[in-house]
């Protein structure tokens, strides 16, 4: 008796899972985090309280996990039943002991040489769905793991790497498959958008996000420039389970800074594309910046809210997008709502009544330099906004810094840079960054905080009134998510490249960031 | 001598010649226009230097060969003022060869005396703030390589009028606190909610923010005084002459 007893204790944990009816039901256990940014609706917003304004001065480094990679640190960990997921630079994955900080497991990938990827060999997490993680790699495979021991259950080329491809995308577990999206978007790739079964690893749909003959937007792209189209998917999008829809972000079209080789609109670049999960049909799409010279992706996170819009409630889809503007629409149709700028720049003279910019020719880039702001690293990033019911505002962070582009040229060869232009930064100004709340229905500034480089950190709000945000000099803070007061901060030693979560442990709440090459778990004290 | 012959050997050779002098004239092209929109806003249009070293000499110090000039083209070098650029390995190459060319150009002749430019300097105390083989002081830059990242005029221009061109690292900072204290100094650091500056003292300092009532960023100007005044044209170009000769070496 007492043998068997044993026994189901042992065997109770292998059964430790993640079925997809409990991510679609994140909301319900906060104490969890279960997919990359805390829910579909991704507003990455913790009904967490135990931290709050009153006492968040208090909060202190309770346990810290050091990897051995000296590349950004981009992990948005998940938690779950006691175990922390995190990936590490380049394509490695741990599971952390929740109460001790102590790896359980390790997977660590032996990468073939040279792997091409633009702006680091970074990864910004695992998915989890039943028993198993999901991790997409540099080489571009995806890989599903055993979430008990971190054992190989199958391991998938999504792309060909010497190509350019790569993933750093963290995935998205849906109701039977795993999306993926890929990077490589200075490189000439033709992107794409991925579901795979998870028993199995067998690609069940890919949407080009750059239409071949014959498909509906071919004709947006002069020549046989769709080859090379870019278009990349490296950062995880949000799901409505109502509606059924996938929403996801679209790259820059290839070559970057050169349009005369892909004239046309270029779709579906710098969109947000709305697909069936079970086929990758569109339903959908917006573009926000139709033909772009300017390097700025329209890989942001969607934030997905329901409100009165002008007094009818509506689905709505927010997006604080790279490029300055910030955009709200219709999620059910994609129709245009709100475009406000919110950040510095000079490449639109505004947008028309349906959004689509009209761009200051002075910003094409040239041989003789053109003038840019916000330069291509742009006004937001890949880092998460969040969105506090609370306070009903949404929060950015904000990059405030121009640069010169001086056109060059670009030939095509696998695997080799595609860019088309030169980039040299402003000298005599400091670079500026903020954390700003917008109305989520307008746009407009409510507060702001500045901050001295511009960020990379992402954005966490709790319902202890507060969010969270780093700096790219360290500084891991909360503010008051209703004023902008800074409650409390803590110099971390290492750049911020990462966005908050927040899990409870043993019934108390922690915040866990990466910074530098430390992954930092806070709590108040005991 | 069979006139034919001569012909006939030169013949092919005379038609292969112009075809490969022009690809190698349309790539030297190209890295002039280059080089003078991307390259000559620092080391000048004709590369003899300016804020950037003088590229115009047979050897250079980082450059030493020509794989290690197309690497300093591509990832720039790293702790100084010369950045990387996105360029096609094409360009990188034209830009490449014709900074070779440079230098083909004649040795600039600085006039002045560098013996009698180091007793002005001393003279003049510019090691109360300048630190020269690890002696000297630190609110201005390091001297001991000067002579190597910087042309003479460049030099010169620094003298007559510092704040001409302020080297990146060196921003003057006016802060007052909110207990009335004032100062000014060269910025060490600084993050969101902190800042390091060193007072015109020597002296350190580290305020939070919220400690300080202002906080002024004085891009272009410079506690070095313009010494025009105090220096004859003569003086000037032994002092131009003793810091050219400064190239790290000793
Ligand atoms: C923003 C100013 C700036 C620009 C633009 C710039 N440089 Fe430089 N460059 C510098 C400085 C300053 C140095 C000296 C660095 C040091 O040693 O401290 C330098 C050094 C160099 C050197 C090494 C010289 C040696 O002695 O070995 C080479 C070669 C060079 N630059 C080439 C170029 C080329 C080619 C371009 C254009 C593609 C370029 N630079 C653009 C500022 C610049
Ligand atoms: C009060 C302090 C002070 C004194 C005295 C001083 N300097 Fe400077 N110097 C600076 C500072 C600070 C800078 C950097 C800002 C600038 O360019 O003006 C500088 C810049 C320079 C530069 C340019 C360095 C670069 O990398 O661009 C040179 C050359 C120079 N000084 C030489 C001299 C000489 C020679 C003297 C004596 C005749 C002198 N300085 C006296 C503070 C001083």
């Amino acid at each position: 008796m007492k043998a068997l007893l044993l026994l189901l204790v042992i065997a109770a944990p292998v059964t430790a899972q993640v079925p997809y009816e409990r991510i679609l039901d994140a909301a319900s256990e906060p104490g969890s985090w279960l997919t990359y940014s805390g829910s579909y609706g991704a507003q990455r917003y913790s009904t967490l309280d135990q931290i709050d304004r009153d006492n968040v001065d208090q909060l202190q480094p309770a346990w810290i996990y050091q990897t051995r990679s000296t590349q950004k640190f981009e992990v948005s960990p998940l938690v779950v039943d006691g175990v922390m997921y995190i990936t590490e630079p380049p394509s490695d994955a741990t599971a952390l002991d929740l109460r001790t900080g102590r790896p359980l497991w390790r997977y660590r990938r032996s990468l073939p040489q040279g792997i091409v990827t633009c702006c680091g060999q970074v990864n910004r997490g695992v998915a989890l769905l039943d028993d198993q993680v999901f991790l997409g790699t540099v080489d571009a495979h995806l890989v599903a793991l055993d979430a008990r021991t971190g054992l190989v259950r199958w391991d998938v080329e999504v792309a060909e790497h010497t190509e350019g491809y790569a993933i750093t995308v963290a995935p998205l577990a849906l109701d039977g498959k795993i999306i993926v999206g890929i990077a490589g978007g200075e490189y000439g790739i033709r992107g794409f958008l991925d579901a795979y079964d998870p028993a199995t690893g067998e690609r069940l749909w890919r949407f080009w996000t750059v239409p071949g003959p014959g498909e509906p937007g071919h004709d947006t792209w002069s020549g046989d420039s769709w080859q090379r189209g870019g278009a990349p998917t490296w950062v995880t999008g949000a799901y409505d389970a109502e509606l059924d829809l996938l929403y996801w972000g679209t790259g820059n079209p290839g070559p970057d800074f050169i349009g005369e080789v892909r004239e046309g609109d270029n779709l579906y670049s710098e969109s947000v594309i709305a697909l069936d999960p079970d086929t990758g049909e569109l339903k959908w799409y917006f573009q926000f910046l139709p033909h772009d010279i300017h390097d700025y992706d329209s890989t942001q996170i969607p934030v997905l809210l329901d409100a009165d819009f002008e007094g009818v409630p509506r689905k709505l889809l927010l997006f604080p997008n790279r490029n300055a503007f910030y955009y709200v629409l219709d999620r059910v149709t994609g129709e245009f709502l709100v475009g406000k700028q919110f950040a510095r720049q000079n490449w639109a003279l505004g947008l028309d009544e349906n959004g689509r910019p009209i761009e200051n020719p002075e910003t094409i880039p040239d041989l003789d330099g053109a003038l840019v702001y916000p330069d291509d690293d742009g006004a937001a990033n890949w880092y998460s906004p969040t969105f506090s019911p609370q306070t009903n505002l949404i929060y950015q962070n904000v990059r405030e810094t121009g640069a010169t582009y001086y056109l060059a040229d670009a030939t095509y060869e696998p695997g080799k840079i595609y860019m088309g232009a030169s980039r040299r930064r402003i000298s005599g100004e400091d670079p500026r960054g903020f954390l700003r709340a917008l109305n989520p229905l307008t746009g407009d500034l409510v507060w702001e905080i500045q901050v001295h480089s511009p960020p990379w950190a992402g954005l966490m709000a709790t319902a202890g009134g507060l969010v969270f945000s780093g700096t790219t000099e360290g500084d891991f803070f909360a503010a008051d998510a209703r004023t902008g007061e800074v409650l409390w901060r803590f110099q971390t030693g290492g750049g911020i490249y990462a966005n908050p979560i927040t899990y409870l442990s043993e019934g108390h709440q922690y915040v866990a960031i990466a910074a530098g090459s430390a992954l930092i778990n806070f709590a108040l004290p005991r | 001598m069979n006139h034919r012959f001569l012909i006939s050997l030169l013949l092919p050779l005379a038609l292969c010649l112009p075809a490969a002098l022009s690809a190698q004239s349309a790539q030297m092209e190209q890295g002039k226009r280059l080089f003078e929109s991307q390259c000559g806003s620092c080391h000048g249009p004709l590369g003899n230097g300016g804020k950037g070293a003088n590229l115009a000499q047979p050897q250079l110090r980082h450059a030493t060969s020509d794989q290690a000039l197309q690497s300093i083209i591509r990832r720039g070098i790293p702790g100084t003022e010369m950045p990387g650029s996105f360029l096609t390995p094409s360009q990188v190459s034209s830009i490449a060869a014709y900074v070779r060319t440079l230098g083909r150009v004649e040795p600039e002749q600085i006039p002045g005396d560098a013996g009698r430019g180091a007793q002005t300097y001393a003279s003049l105390n510019c090691q109360t703030c300048h630190a020269l083989g690890g002696q000297g002081g630190i609110i201005g830059p390091v001297l001991d390589d000067i002579g190597a990242r910087r042309s003479a005029a460049y030099l010169r221009e620094a003298l007559v009028e510092p704040e001409a061109s302020v080297p990146r690292g060196f921003l003057q900072l006016r802060v007052v606190t909110k207990d009335g204290r004032a100062f000014t100094g060269i910025r060490v650091n600084e993050d969101g909610f902190s800042v390091q500056f060193r007072a015109l003292t020597g002296r350190l300092h580290s305020f939070w923010k919220d400690e300080l009532e202002t906080l002024d960023k004085e891009w272009q100007r410079s506690p070095m005084e313009s010494y025009e005044a105090e220096l004859t044209p003569g003086q000037t170009d032994d002092l131009v002459s003793y810091l050219v000769s400064l190239k790290g070496d000793t």
